[in-house]
């Protein structure tokens, strides 16, 4: 099963410059869990105490995983799942 | 530096106007490496506040998908203040998340003039940098 996962700029430190990468899982959960074992520190960048990161936008195909089920959000093999820092400040 | 057409800055300076008295925000996309803005992009604000900004998550992920689409990258990140100069505040800089971006700050504190400044912001280290604008 292979979800295909875009990295952004900012965070293509942990993938060795590469802009995607692959990984497996049947929630989004499971999926972070999978690419940390091969890109560690990534999971950190996304998740904090359990949860994804505020300023941090995961994205299911073309869909917010906030208006899914978050980190339970469930995956499919030839899914892709997009991965953008937010844009905000004051 | 940042060089930029007179006729994006316009627009820049337009939208903050616009949006005043709520944060304006939006992109100046480019060919990718090219370091030249050439696509103005107002975002909508989705905090609507006059003192934050925060790009809509889901209209952030069709222009950059569309951006990359069309080999294009963010050249400039631009937004507004409303009753403070255009100077990035903490936690502008701290989440900045474009390290190839300048990030444009244009105030509208005052009705008659209004301040268009352009920074680098890198590891959390804020760096002004000198505007050409181009005729």
């Amino acid at each position: 099963m292979a979800i295909e996962v875009r990295i952004p700029t900012i965070l293509r430190t942990y993938t060795g410059g590469a802009k995607q990468v692959e990984g497996t899982g049947s929630t989004l959960a499971e999926l972070l869990d999978d690419l940390e074992a091969r890109h560690a520190g990534l999971q950190a960048r996304l998740v904090d105490g359990g949860a994804l990161r505020r300023f941090v936008n995961v994205y299911l195909n073309d869909e917010d995983v906030r208006f899914l089920s978050g980190l339970d959000t469930p995956l499919k093999d030839g899914d892709t799942v997009t991965v953008l820092p937010a844009v905000a400040g004051g | 530096m940042l060089t930029i057409p007179r006729d994006l800055q316009d627009k820049i300076v337009a939208h903050a106007r616009k949006d005043h008295p709520d944060e304006a925000c939006g992109v100046l996309a480019g060919p990718a490496g090219s370091d030249r803005p050439e696509r103005f992009i107002p975002m909508e604000n989705a905090e609507r506040s006059p003192t934050f900004y925060r790009f809509d998550s889901t209209e952030q992920f069709r222009v950059w998908r569309e951006m990359d689409d069309n080999d294009e990258e963010p050249i400039v990140i631009y937004h507004s203040h409303t009753a403070t100069e255009a100077y990035p505040s903490r936690t502008a800089i701290s989440y900045a998340s474009e390290p190839n971006a300048h990030y444009v700050l244009v105030s509208t504190r005052d009705e008659d003039t209004t301040e268009f400044r352009s920074y680098r912001i890198l590891d959390g280290e804020v760096t002004e940098e000198p505007v050409t604008v181009q005729e």
